[in-house]
């Protein structure tokens, strides 16, 4: 079935004209525009880039985005990994999956307000009104805590959020995986003598390793492109600021469009070996196919 | 009888396990929830828990909330224009990648394979690497701030997710019924809406619900594109500047919360089977 017409093109034609002008055309503008001053008229050659990587503002962005990479990637992962492993033993297994599931389709905005009242702190003389606080009142002699203003607390605070929502969607892949595993090996590794641990730990954990790369690289894609969890609870305030806030604010407060554009390349340069990685895996699969 | 005691008893931690971190997981949106159904001065000076000291007195709770952000606060506007901006948002991006993705799979022509990978590099662009560039030829083109202009983007940023799964999906179909209908005659663009798009209709609702709930969910595009326009604001966004304006009001927050909620809870517990069966599709096999 040879095709030597224009037919396939009036196919592809309209999805490629589309994403030409919405993702590649832009992002090689972006590229552009990033060597340039704030309003785009004269070359500056990196001072962006250099401004991008020495100033404080963006030094705490890039901290609290390794830490949100740290705690969000290895939480989000093993704990699905552990209520996957956990669940395949009870009856209630799709219950307590659709409950832990739940935020999945959730706006990051309404799950913003959700924990921003969970977190809600008032003075240590009246009543607790945030679920955390009022913990913390009747079960410790600690004073209320400012859970998102205390400079110690509030980007866990956050990364608590993220993981909230997350977890579910690792879970849910990390769940499928595991069934997938055939019963007969683990079945026989308990015969021989393997106790439940071992058999975690030598046979379940290795099948299940490429899987869990997958989910881990899909983590790591969102931690690095985390907006609007820290743009509804605290805007970046006391010491809390993004890469991706930031480059927001550059782009709308400060109309600077060459930081914002700089800011976005760093961005892109960070998902770039991902995004080999996904190329890669995707020609191994077609070459099983 | 002993036996199935002793079992009891060492299944016993494991679901302790369970059902706390089910519990933990739950509790916040339940928090939620009550308190949108409690009047100001009880949300402001008690905890929501304590309602259940008496949970059936049904008197200690209250509509007025949802009166009062539906109407008042605007959160009634900004559901129907939630629901203008998630609709074409939806159906236009997925029929524009189903032609794509049928040519992809079934179709021969130059540079078919180098395109592809070009379309699978473009599944993690971050956003953000497109944002000013295109809010500036909208700003020029009079498109900020209008449905037209969002729905575009919305087919552009949806497009690599849904070309790709719909590739991988009408490849995975079998060879042997597309040769035999060619044999019989057919034309392409009937084996497409013929074979293809009725052997596809899982993954076209697994599709659907993503995209449907990535666009009803998303601040980010909304807040570029539709700026500050009051008028044009769906739900995230009109969410957004009640935390601001809103503060400590609680009990109309979390009303408000709820009603951008709703929609997403509706689909989520209806159509679930297909949520995850379209999540499986788009990380596992990729």
């Amino acid at each position: 079935m040879k095709q030597r017409s224009v037919l396939p093109w009036l196919y592809v034609g309209p999805a490629l004209l589309i994403l030409a002008f919405f993702l590649v055309y832009p992002a090689l503008n972006t590229l552009y525009l990033s060597l340039f001053d704030k309003r785009s008229e004269n070359f500056v050659g990196l001072d962006n880039y250099v401004w991008a990587l020495t100033s404080k503002d963006m030094l705490t962005a890039f901290k609290n985005n390794i830490l949100w990479l740290v705690l969000f990637t290895a939480l989000t992962v093993s704990l699905g990994l552990v209520m996957a492993v956990l669940l395949d033993r009870v009856r209630y297994e799709a219950v307590a999956k659709s409950i832990i599931f739940l935020p999945m389709a959730i706006s990051f905005v309404g799950a913003g307000v959700i924990w921003k009242f969970m977190y809600a702190f008032r003075p240590a003389n009246v009543a607790q009104i945030g679920l955390l606080n009022a913990i913390v009142r009747n079960f410790t002699s600690l004073d209320p805590i400012g859970w998102l203003v205390n400079r110690t607390t509030n980007n866990l605070a956050l990364i608590v959020v993220g993981v909230w929502i997350w977890t579910g969607f690792c879970m849910v892949i990390l769940s499928a995986a595991y069934k997938g595993i055939p019963r007969e090996l683990i079945e026989a590794a308990r015969v021989d003598g393997a106790n439940e641990w071992q058999v975690f730990w030598r046979i379940t954990l290795p099948m299940m390793k490429p899987t869990i790369a997958v989910v881990a690289t899909t983590m790591v894609i969102n931690v690095l492109k985390v907006f609007d969890i820290v743009y509804v609870m605290t805007n970046g305030a006391f010491g809390t600021e993004v890469i991706a806030n930031r480059m927001y604010k550059e782009m709308f407060h400060y109309r600077s469009f060459g930081r914002a554009s700089a800011i976005a390349v760093i961005l892109l340069l960070a998902i770039i070996p991902v995004m080999l990685v996904n190329i890669r895996r995707f020609r191994e699969q077609e070459a099983v196919r | 009888m002993n036996k199935k005691l002793t079992n009891a008893l060492s299944s016993l931690p494991l679901n302790l396990v369970i059902i706390g971190i089910s519990l933990i997981w739950l509790l916040p949106s339940v928090g939620l929830l009550i308190s949108s159904f409690r009047p100001e001065n009880a949300v402001l000076s008690s905890g929501w828990w304590t309602i259940f000291q008496h949970p059936f007195d049904f008197t200690q709770y209250t509509l007025e909330n949802y009166a009062d952000v539906i109407t008042a606060q605007g959160m009634g506007r900004a559901f129907l224009n939630s629901l203008y901006i998630t609709i074409p948002s939806t159906i236009i991006p997925i029929m524009v990648a189903a032609f794509a993705a049928y040519a992809f799979a079934w179709m021969e022509f130059p540079g078919r394979q180098v395109l592809f990978m070009i379309v699978v590099g473009l599944l993690v662009v971050p956003l953000q690497m497109t944002l000013i560039p295109i809010l500036r030829v909208y700003n020029r083109l009079g498109l900020a701030g209008t449905f037209i202009g969002i729905w575009l983007a919305h087919t552009g940023y949806g497009l690599p997710f849904a070309v790709y799964l719909l590739r991988n999906f009408f490849g995975g179909l079998p060879k042997d019924l597309f040769e035999s209908a060619f044999l019989d005659g057919a034309s392409q663009l009937v084996a497409f809406f013929r074979l293809a798009l009725p052997l596809s209709v899982p993954a076209l609702a697994s599709l659907s619900i993503f995209q449907f709930l990535w666009v009803w969910n998303d601040l980010l595009v909304a807040l570029i594109y539709l700026g500050g326009t009051e008028r044009v604001a769906p739900l995230t966004l009109k969410l957004s500047s009640l935390v601001n304006s809103l503060g400590q009001n609680w009990h109309l927050l979390t009303a408000a919360a709820f009603v951008s909620m709703a929609l997403p809870l509706v689909v989520f517990f209806s159509l679930q089977r297909y949520f995850v069966r379209g999540i499986l599709a788009g990380s596992v096999k990729g």
